[in-house]
């Protein structure tokens, strides 16, 4: 992973319409997510590194390679960028064939290698068989792995991926990541993914880096910015506000279940199946407004996460009501204003989590 | 039959409509890609053709053309002679009356591309030029053949411009529209209407020709976006 690699961004750029934006952020090698809500300014990001958009002032760099600085009026064009780009209509060009289309880039090397050169990276995105289709007539999957065989083929030295993936099965989805993680691994360049599902964001990216309003608020290695001093708005992006470390204890693959012991405790979670080995090490996710909580020991019930807990705090925020528990770790629940009533919830109270194995969110490995 | 009449017009059509691929193409990337604030200006202009009497057009050219006038002047200086009343006059006029029927359907054809696709043209390392003919070019076929049919067919067809700055010269300016007039004013209408016929069955064959090339320009380009 070298440094000299780096993709460095630091932007301050106005729209006509008043959108501020003011972001700063750096993408070593590997996959760094770029995640918030949609108007959060992301796409605007990618399109200032790629030259389609001039921010009014900042620098953006790969490596020692100015692309953009405003204080020595550099702005190169985006042809001379030498970025891959994947947008998130793809933009195939439709009047092209698929081998049209990825051999676009590099039409100035001789034609034998070009072609050679496309094969090969047709292959490796397992799409060689539809060279003489047009984008037209292949699947979505299909239309996502020729767009990236397009970008990757002129050997960028960095990627820009706009929610390539947003419209394709889950299935499908992971195959073609698999694929573009093997192609990084020998090429490591910077990717920069682009997304509004937290879940992506954190199941994917080494690091994520938090955009709403057209500012930063948060970023790092994923468990880092899931545990920085609790900010209203990065729950509320990042959408888990209990996240946990863990190892797998045992699994179930009929069930589809396995059982996780949470970190410093005896606490065991039964979550869904992942691709996970006793002594494996997992990270959890919950949303505090999956978390039931009952005054009495529930009996008879489809949720397989029952545990006796301690009421620490209760802290009322606007109609909803923000309860901290202990239960070996600590849990934060959100409650409505009538249930802390029902329940005559007050710190200190014994009382019993509920948690559905569904509620449980794995999102990453966890870190070592 | 007035062959003469017939070639000249032909020949003008084609010659005009030549110069306006040339000269129209660059104004409607232009207009269909330029932030400038004052664009409707030029858009104005261009379109101004279209609702101005072609006698109050064909007024300005001649007084432009005329021997008194620096563009007349300067080109008495190349060639010897005026260009109000020739055929290299005729064509000039016709250009500028017939630029808004090139300019808008190309523009209108040109806007309609999906940026994306110019960007990610762009972003592989494509020059400017290679982007439009490599992407916007093909995929705005249909609104330049109907730039190109439109103008021919409305070149075809001029009078008020083509009385005003060329005349009435056989074999110089004297066009099909022209020589119907003539024929009508000779009270020859067995010989106005053979033209008028002519001129009628061309233009619309012509058109016929192009609205079905166009259908299947679009049906064989199905566009995803």
């Amino acid at each position: 992973m070298a440094a000299d690699k780096h993709l460095s961004v630091r932007i301050a750029h106005r729209t006509p319409n008043g959108f501020a934006l003011e972001a700063g952020f750096e993408a070593p090698a590997g996959f760094t997510m770029l995640l918030g809500p949609s108007g959060g300014g992301k796409t605007t990001i990618l399109n200032c590194i790629a030259g389609f958009v001039r921010p009014d002032t900042g620098h953006i760099a790969i490596g020692p390679r100015a692309l953009f600085d405003s204080d020595e009026s550099i702005d190169l064009p985006s042809a001379e960028r030498q970025l891959g780009y994947v947008f998130q209509n793809l933009a195939l060009f439709p009047h092209l064939t698929v081998a049209q289309n990825v051999q676009y880039g590099i039409v100035k090397i001789p034609a034998a290698e070009r072609r050679s050169r496309m094969m090969a990276m047709l292959e490796s995105f397992r799409i060689a068989h539809l060279i003489a289709r047009k984008p037209g007539e292949i699947s979505g999957g299909e239309r996502q792995r020729a767009a990236l065989a397009r970008s990757l083929v002129t050997n960028p030295a960095a990627l820009l991926l706009d929610e390539p993936l947003t419209a394709l099965d889950h299935a499908t989805k992971s195959k073609i990541l698999d694929d573009l993680r093997a192609w990084n691994t020998a090429h490591e360049i910077p990717i920069l993914y682009v997304t509004h599902s937290a879940e992506e964001a954190f199941a994917l990216g080494e690091r994520v880096v938090v955009l709403e309003g057209g500012r930063i608020l948060a970023q790092g290695m994923p468990q880092l910015v899931l545990t920085t001093p609790r900010h209203e708005t990065i729950a509320q992006v990042v959408g888990f506000e209990n996240v946990f470390d863990a190892t797998v204890r045992s699994t179930a693959e009929l069930q589809g279940t396995m059982q996780c012991q949470l970190d410093g405790t005896e606490t065991q979670l039964e979550v869904p199946l992942g691709h996970a080995n006793p002594g494996d090490r997992v990270r959890i996710a919950i949303r505090a407004g999956d978390i039931i909580i009952a005054t009495e020991q529930p009996h008879n019930l489809s949720a397989r996460n029952t545990f006796p807990a301690q009421v620490l705090s209760i802290r009322r925020e606007g109609v909803r009501v923000v309860v901290m528990l202990k239960a070996g770790a600590i849990f934060e629940a959100h409650l409505t204003l009538a249930a802390i009533e029902a329940l005559e919830l007050e710190p200190e109270k014994q009382v019993w989590l509920v948690i559905k194995t569904y509620s449980c969110n794995l999102v990453a490995p966890a870190a070592r | 039959m007035d062959w003469s009449a017939i070639f000249l017009t032909l020949r003008l059509a084609l010659i005009v409509c030549a110069i306006l691929l040339v000269i129209g193409t660059p104004i409607a990337l232009w207009l269909s890609f330029t932030r400038w604030r004052w664009k409707f200006f030029i858009e104005s202009i261009v379109a101004l053709p279209l609702v101005l009497p072609p006698t109050v057009l064909g007024f300005y050219l001649l007084v432009a053309m005329g021997s008194n006038s620096p563009l007349g002047r300067w080109y008495r200086s190349f060639t010897g002679h005026g260009l109000a009343f020739t055929f290299e006059g005729l064509a000039i006029a016709s250009v500028l009356y017939s630029l808004p029927f090139a300019v808008q359907p190309m523009a209108a054809a040109f806007s309609q591309v999906d940026r994306n696709l110019i960007n990610a043209s762009s972003i592989l390392g494509a020059s400017r030029l290679r982007t439009f003919i490599r992407v916007v070019l093909p995929l705005s076929l249909g609104g330049v053949v109907t730039g190109f049919v439109l103008s021919f067919a409305h070149t075809l067809g001029e009078f008020g411009v083509v009385l005003m700055v060329g005349g009435n010269i056989p074999g110089a300016t004297r066009t099909v529209s022209i020589a119907i007039y003539d024929h009508v004013q000779a009270l020859d209408y067995a010989g106005a209407n053979r033209m008028a016929l002519l001129l009628m069955a061309f233009s619309f064959v012509t058109l016929s020709i192009t609205y079905s090339l166009n259908r299947r320009v679009w049906a064989v380009w199905p566009m995803h976006r």
